[in-house]
């Protein structure tokens, strides 16, 4: 291996370096100057001075979050909202996983529920009826709008179930010799089993119901309602009409919107918390939920 | 002994359709209902009348629909910015995939990974105030073309640069997680293959084109054709979040289009029909892309 250690290749290595480490300060440089101007003062804000570090370093953005009921009204119904739909969600996957694992003999009608499931995720009556239908339900401007419409992901029932079936069948028998229903079979032996699955799916739902701005655009007309996305999307679309539109922000220097634009970075920093908070596990089990995710049969 | 079986297994039939039943019930009603409401499309929808009591129109709408000038705009720009999107977005993974399989310092290379698939996690919501944070007239971007002496460009708010902006910053936010599949590919090869190659001293490059490249060909192919499906959905919240009337020319989807129209303009009926086309062109294309993958590999999608 004399020709590994050639100039050529010692070369390529420094630019693979190279190219890799620009790459990574894409993702990260324009999220870390959110941060740093969440950290800055107003007037530098304005003037585009802020790059990696705060200038005027203040906390003022966030002490006025702290005095800003609705932020926190939005944040907490979006902590309910990720509590109650992991809860759903669960509960109902895990019902229908382990039924669809048995055969048609087994369990007659089970290809009729599957093909109800495939269709489903094949064809869907798109936004406009789904609206009627929260709206003639009542849910409007209630978290159940937010909650309900979603609480069958079909895809996560369909990744458990092929986990299940990759489970040795002999675990399942010996429950079932000792006299354990459906029910003991899915809890005592299997569950136990799906732990890395599970939690793949769970984090699925905490992290697609926190970011998820579309229910709330779509069913809460009520601003005082808006899960902590919808608010924060509220708070954009002033600011980046002007913009937008070809102003030169130092023309708008005066509109005091934009000097709001640290404490709009503010917010978005706290929003995005509790997902830094989950990243490390996140990273663990949604890789091993991509690998799951293509199935084999 | 017989019977005793026989009353079992009807005992855990009866189990299984009780287990059914909770996530069933939210199937047909989230699910199937909204399909039997697609009949509004047929119909002068009039909410107060409700589906029984609205006066059927036929064809009306799809008929008014195919003669808009609006709808073959709409539709380019929809096919447009998803084919960019996967065709480029694909092609960054797997670039993306190779150099890092390069990396034999394992901190670096678990360092460069959790903040590439970062993005990944982020709502569009907050990633358009990070986007529009960077490309507006007086954003990072434009003060770097200033200061090489370049005119500044309003991305945002022009039709010509307003696509590919989409297009880039979506390749940005996924290229990281969507190599993640790539780079399981690559660890799977032989690395028998490698060292054959190597010792024959075939170079780098050759290596990458004769054996990385067809030894992840089967995962490419798969994804490809997974990606099918997704060529009428440019992104509803990238778009919605980051658009503006100046740019409707280039940047209007159907997705957003059926929003505006229908839901906000209250065109419930018009809005469902163009709805409709667009969820029965996205199943062909699904059920096209799971024939595909099964064909081409030994992988289905459902």
């Amino acid at each position: 291996m004399i020709e590994n250690k050639s100039f050529s290749s010692r070369l390529r290595i420094v630019i693979i370096y190279v190219i890799v480490i620009l790459l990574g300060l894409s993702c990260l440089f324009p999220l870390w100057n959110i941060v740093a101007i969440s950290f800055s003062g107003s007037a530098a804000v304005t003037a585009n001075r802020v790059g990696l570090l705060p200038v005027d370093f203040t906390l003022a953005a966030y002490k006025k979050i702290l005095e800003d009921s609705q932020f926190w009204r939005s944040f907490l119904i979006s902590v309910a909202r990720v509590v109650i739909a992991l809860a759903i969600n669960l509960i109902l996957i895990v019902l229908m996983a382990y039924p669809l694992t048995k055969s048609s003999k087994e369990f007659r009608g089970r290809n009729i529920y599957m093909n109800l499931l495939i269709f489903a995720m094949l064809f869907n009556g798109g936004m406009i009826p789904s609206f009627i239908l929260v709206k003639e339900l009542g849910l409007l401007n209630t978290i159940w709008a937010l909650i309900l419409p979603g609480a069958l992901p079909i895809f996560s029932v369909i990744l458990l179930m092929n986990f299940f079936l990759g489970i040795p069948k002999s675990m399942e028998e010996a429950a079932i010799i000792d006299g354990a229903g459906p029910l003991q079979v899915l809890l005592k032996i299997l569950l136990p089993c799906a732990k890395p699955c599970l939690a793949t799916i769970a984090l699925f739902s905490v992290v697609g119901s926190w970011n998820d701005f579309y229910s709330g655009l779509i069913y809460i007309q009520r601003p005082k309602n808006y899960p902590i996305m919808t608010y924060i999307q509220s708070l954009n679309v002033d600011i980046q009409e002007m913009l937008r539109s070809g102003m030169n922000s130092s023309a708008l220097q005066n509109i005091t919107e934009l000097s709001n634009k640290n404490l709009n970075a503010a917010k978005i920093v706290v929003a995005v918390i509790p997902l830094l908070v989950i990243y490390p596990i996140l990273q663990k089990y949604l890789i091993t939920g991509i690998v799951m995710g293509s199935v084999k049969e | 002994m017989k019977k005793e079986k026989k009353s079992r297994r009807r005992y855990s039939e009866t189990m299984y359709h009780l287990m059914m039943l909770p996530g069933m019930f939210f199937l047909i009603l989230f699910s199937y209902v909204p399909m039997v409401g697609i009949l509004m499309a047929f119909q002068d929808f009039v909410p107060a009348k409700g589906l029984w009591g609205s006066k059927f129109v036929g064809l009306k709408h799809f008929i008014y629909m195919f003669q808009l000038p609006d709808i073959a705009k709409i539709v380019r720009n929809t096919v447009t910015i998803a084919l960019g999107k996967i065709i480029i977005g694909t092609f960054m993974a797997i670039a993306f995939s190779i150099l890092l399989n390069e990396i034999r310092h394992k901190f670096f290379k678990k360092s460069v990974q959790t903040i590439v698939y970062l993005p990944h996690f982020l709502s569009w919501v907050v990633l358009a105030s990070v986007v529009v944070n960077m490309f507006n007239l007086d954003g990072s971007v434009n003060q770097i073309l200033s200061a090489v002496g370049m005119e500044k460009i309003n991305f945002l708010g022009s039709n010509k640069t307003f696509q590919p902006l989409i297009i880039g910053t979506d390749v940005w936010k996924e290229f990281g997680y969507n190599s993640i599949v790539y780079l399981a590919a690559i660890t799977s090869i032989d690395p028998g293959l490698h060292e054959a190659a190597a010792i024959d001293g075939t170079s780098w490059w050759k290596r990458v084109w004769h054996v990385t490249l067809p030894g992840m060909l089967p995962i490419i192919l798969l994804m490809a054709a997974m990606s099918l499906t997704s060529i009428l959905s440019a992104g509803f919240d990238q778009i919605y979040n980051l658009y503006s009337p100046i740019v409707y020319e280039s940047g209007d989807v159907l997705d957003t289009y059926v929003y505006r129209i229908g839901l906000v303009g209250r065109q419930y009926s018009f809005g469902s029909a163009v709805g409709l086309c667009r969820s029965f062109v996205g199943m062909i294309l699904l059920l096209t892309a799971n024939r595909l993958t099964k064909k081409l590999t030994d992988r289905k999608i459902f």
